[in-house]
């Protein structure tokens, strides 16, 4: 025994006689017993009190387990334990804190969506039916919708496409500093504040009228830097190797890029397109400032106003009536659904496309 | 990114015939494709020192018209001959929702990402992950017709007995009501924030180096003590940016804000009560009836959002950087 | 302060798969013990059952018995915690915590199992820094983070914190085999010094190191690839070196080996 010991000893006297290896334990039954019993009292409390919302006989329930637990094992194993058993209620309360509203949101679409939602529903416009009544459809704002968003996506995904490559490949000067930090000011961007700008411009300045074109600018605005930051993750993953390889044959730079490197990285890249297409689709407000929403329907995307998904949720929600807050539980569904899709095919592209040694 | 020094002065090994090796030839197609990348970074740039431009150019023709302080009044008046109109009860609505949703937010955030990463059983965590990205894909529409329709109803029967115990504080006092009022805006931007500061802040979490923990469990380390001693520090600077990434989304926020608050022209310290505005809500549920110099009036309003917003993702980036000397990303 | 390990029976899977099968063994107090053998032997898997962190794993399952003195680590009721704490490791990779100080790294295990004041905390430390060898190149910016260390400076510092809470064993996974030949050097020196106080028991690939630093050898093999791994034999090292009992460890160690 070396100079270690002996001061020691003195102060951490407790914690270790020759060999604790075994410390006293809460037995297995105790947790499950404990929360039925926080259940009952909650639930008890709530009555006694005349609560009326079961949330706070929830919250009252979880509170005791998680107090009672803490109390419990720090008597019985010790206030490392315990700080351990509170930490791991916090984190599983947290999870079911958060589990309600977000399963309640997808439940409530899912339940008053399907109400009205069916063929007519999808292949009609509003026309001119009153909003008070029922009936009516989306089809004029999924055609718009789908204008809309396809055009921005023609407009964004090239231009961000060739900007990453410019970052990644190209880029070492100030030039790409500048771009890699405008980048980042262009994600902060909130989506009024592009309707904003293609308002002044476009509508405020040139003096154009609504249209779904305006719309598909602010929605580019908003892809672009998305774009841009995915691609560019992507294309930095194709390792040096292969383009050196692709040099060292005599392939020039262009068709390197061209052959080598977008082929490489082709799957990463779709798939952060198609996120960022399911990201605008659901954007409302520049819509609203730009597009401005119609209950006909208009194949132009060029001239006059449109209709939108996102938009037509909102406004079938500002009439007020039983009939159209039923249209808009409806049409959040079709958008939830189509936003679902593209997310779900994307992940699907990603993972097809990945390289087998992925995490 | 490496191989070449200089894009332009890239000597490719000789085509079969011509073009000796010294040769400083540039290609067309290089010369082309260079010109189209680095063109649409330059487009980039234009975009956003045009959106600068416009939106201040703008503001100024409001703020001069405004007859008013704009910063300081409390109305938003811009017709007329006397337009008067301010941004202080939008300025205090939009901190005040998005601190409500922060403190809300990231606490569970932190914690949904710690139960995926570390607490719940493999088979149930990557499902998990998945659903969590997918949430965050909602489109905030939806939340802005969840919290009218189904969040309010359910809350006053909360608020009421907030207001009975903690109403003397003048925050919680709630006079019955639809609950729309900021912190039904705030709990909402929370529910909507959730699911993306969760995604990121567990990706930050997974790629904790197994080895930092072992090294604490080895030490004889309680999970708790584990995630305090290895995790949380390795991850404190993603936390971070993924808050500041939820915070952007939250002031910004428009149609679920304007969905379920009650807007007024006042500011007031009861937040339960309905009331308030903020930036997003205030433009779109102004901009219908707004001739041209009420559209510049709110394009002024969104220039402060958009200066607010810059300023928290700066000082984001900020915190970060001042932390990469202890990140451990370097080990 | 330092105990004899008794393993008997033990197979540790990783899922479904057997990485390990039927291993049973006496460890000395007080000595050095060197797993050597081919990748994939299941050495490290083993010493990872000596502390039970094997089981942190994902998949990972341990059956059969590990008795520190007389107490069976499996036994019911046993704290896998309360074992990590006597039975103290160092890793292949150096892995200091990032984001501490070298003073906080080496306190890191003993903040966690009770209250010190601050003098008695730092008495410990330097004790540990200097037990480690570490004391004299630290001295003066123990404030500084331990990544700023050189590689076999930090791997000295994880030894140090692993040593000042006081283990009674201590496990070493490869703890050479990322450092260059003079910090590998330093290390051994220490293994050597650490053994008056510590049961020591380490996995090397290197053989050279193996009879160097210790005092008895295990040797491990498998029979393919996919196959768990078996104890061939365990003996005083010189004999391992010299005489081994089985053709299999001769092969091995004369590198007539796949």
């Amino acid at each position: 025994m070396t100079v270690a010991t002996s001061h020691r000893h003195r102060k951490v006297a407790e914690p270790r006689p020759p060999l604790a290896l075994k410390q006293s334990r809460l037995p297995r039954w105790t947790l499950p017993v404990l929360a039925l019993v926080a259940v009952g009292a909650g639930c008890g409390i709530g009555l006694v009190a005349g609560l009326d919302s079961t949330v706070q006989w929830g919250l009252i329930a979880a509170l005791l387990f998680v107090l009672a637990t803490y109390l419990l094992t720090t008597a019985v194993e010790g206030t490392r334990q315990a700080k351990d058993r509170l930490a791991t209620s916090a984190v599983w309360t947290a999870f079911l804190l958060a589990v309600v509203p977000l399963a309640s949101l997808l439940w409530e679409t899912v339940a008053r969506g399907t109400k009205v939602l069916d063929g007519y529903f999808l292949s009609h416009s509003m026309g001119t039916l009153p909003d008070a009544l029922p009936g009516g459809g989306v089809y004029h704002a999924i055609i718009g919708t789908l204008e809309q968003v396809g055009l921005a996506t023609l407009i964004a995904a090239p231009l961000g496409l060739l900007t990453a490559i410019y970052l990644v490949e190209y880029g070492r000067g100030r030039l790409a500093k500048v771009v890699t930090f405008f980048v980042d000011v262009m994600t902060g961007i909130p989506s009024i504040v592009a309707g904003l700008f293609v308002l002044s411009v476009w509508i405020l300045i040139l003096g154009f009228g609504p249209s779904g074109f305006a719309g598909s600018m602010a929605l580019a605005i908003l892809m672009m830097p998305v774009v841009v930051r995915s691609t560019e993750e992507m294309l930095k993953l194709v390792p040096n190797e292969l383009r050196e390889a692709s040099l060292a044959l005599g392939v020039p730079k262009w068709r390197t890029i061209l052959k080598v490197v977008l082929p490489t990285s082709i799957g990463g890249i779709t798939t952060g397109v198609m996120l960022a297409i399911a990201r605008i689709t659901g954007e409302t407000a520049p819509v609203l400032l730009l597009v401005w929403g119609a209950k006909t329907i208009n194949n132009n995307p060029f001239d006059g106003a449109q209709q939108s998904l996102p938009l037509y949720v909102f406004q079938q929600w500002q009439q007020g009536s039983d009939a159209s807050y039923d249209r808009a539980w409806a049409a959040a569904l079709v958008l939830i659904a189509f936003v679902m899709v593209l997310n779900l095919v994307a992940r699907g592209i990603a993972r097809w496309k990945a390289p087998k040694a992925g995490r | 990114m490496d191989y070449s020094t200089s894009p332009l002065s890239e000597t490719p090994p000789p085509p079969p015939a011509a073009a000796s090796v010294s040769g400083r030839t540039v290609r067309p197609g290089d010369r082309i494709f260079l010109g189209l990348s680095r063109g649409s970074g330059v487009a980039l740039l234009v975009i956003m020192a045009a959106i600068a431009a416009f939106l201040t150019y703008r503001s100024v023709l409001a703020i001069s018209g405004d007859k008013s302080n704009f910063f300081t009044t409390l109305d938003w008046n811009a017709t007329g001959t006397e337009p008067k109109f301010g941004i202080a009860v939008l300025a205090f609505g939009t901190v005040v929702s998005s601190v409500i949703a922060m403190a809300i937010a990231v606490p569970v955030a932190v914690g949904i990402a710690l139960f995926i990463s570390h607490y719940a059983p493999r088979k149930l965590a990557s499902p998990l992950g998945y659903v969590i990205d997918l949430l965050a894909a909602v489109p905030s529409i939806v939340y802005g017709l969840w919290g009218a329709l189904f969040l309010v109803p359910h809350l006053s029967g909360l608020y009421g007995w907030l207001d009975d115990y903690l109403g003397w504080t003048g925050i919680f006092s709630y006079s019955n009501g639809a609950a729309r009022s900021l912190f039904t805006v705030g709990i909402l931007l929370a529910i909507m924030i959730l699911p993306i500061v969760t995604s990121v802040s567990r990706e930050v979490f997974l790629q904790v180096p197994r080895m930092h923990e072992e090294a604490a469990l080895a030490l004889g380390a309680t999970r708790w003590e584990v995630i305090r001693m290895s995790v949380l520090p390795f991850g404190r600077s993603g936390v971070i940016s993924a808050s500041m990434l939820g915070l952007g989304r939250a002031l910004g926020e428009t149609m679920a804000v304007a969905t379920v608050l009650s807007p007024s022209f006042l500011i007031s310290a009861s937040l339960l009560d309905p009331g308030g505005g903020t930036f997003a809500q205030n433009i779109a549920s102004k901009f219908s009836e707004a001739d041209t110099f009420g559209q510049d009036a709110l394009i002024a309003s969104g220039l402060v959002l958009f200066v607010i917003t810059l300023l928290v993702n700066g000082a984001a980036r900020l915190i970060i950087a001042r932390r990469k000397e202890y990140s451990g990303a370097s080990s | 302060m330092a105990k004899r390990i008794d393993v008997s029976g033990l197979n540790a899977y990783y899922g479904a798969h057997k990485a390990i099968d039927d291993i049973s063994m006496t460890i000395e107090p007080r000595s050095v013990t060197a797993f050597i053998g081919p990748s994939g032997c299941g050495k490290s898997t083993f010493l990872r059952t000596l502390n039970r962190m094997h089981e942190v794993t994902p998949g990972g399952r341990v059956e059969g018995k590990v008795l520190l003195d007389d107490e069976n680590l499996y036994g019911a009721g046993v704290d896998p915690v309360a074992v990590r704490r006597t039975v103290g490791m160092v890793f292949q990779r150096p892995n200091p915590f990032p984001t501490m100080s070298i003073f906080d790294n080496v306190a890191a295990g003993l903040r966690l199992n009770g209250k010190y004041r601050k003098s008695e905390l730092k008495d410990i430390v330097e004790r540990s820094l200097k037990g480690a060898n570490l004391w004299n190149e630290v001295k003066d910016r123990l404030n500084k983070p331990g990544s700023g260390l050189s590689g076999g400076q930090q791997q000295r510092l994880c030894i140090a914190r692993a040593i000042a809470v006081e283990p009674q064993v201590l496990l070493m996974d490869e703890p050479c085999s990322a450092l260059d030949p003079i910090s590998t050097l330093a290390i051994e020196d220490l293994i050597g010094e650490l053994k008056e106080r510590f049961t020591i028991v380490i996995v090397t690939h290197n053989m050279q190191q193996a009879a160097r630093v210790s005092d008895r050898t295990a040797f491990f093999n498998l029979a393919a690839v996919g196959k768990p791994g078996k104890l061939i034999e365990i003996d005083e090292t010189e004999r391992i070196f010299s005489n081994p009992s089985v053709q299999a460890t001769e092969d091995y160690i004369s590198g007539r080996f796949g």
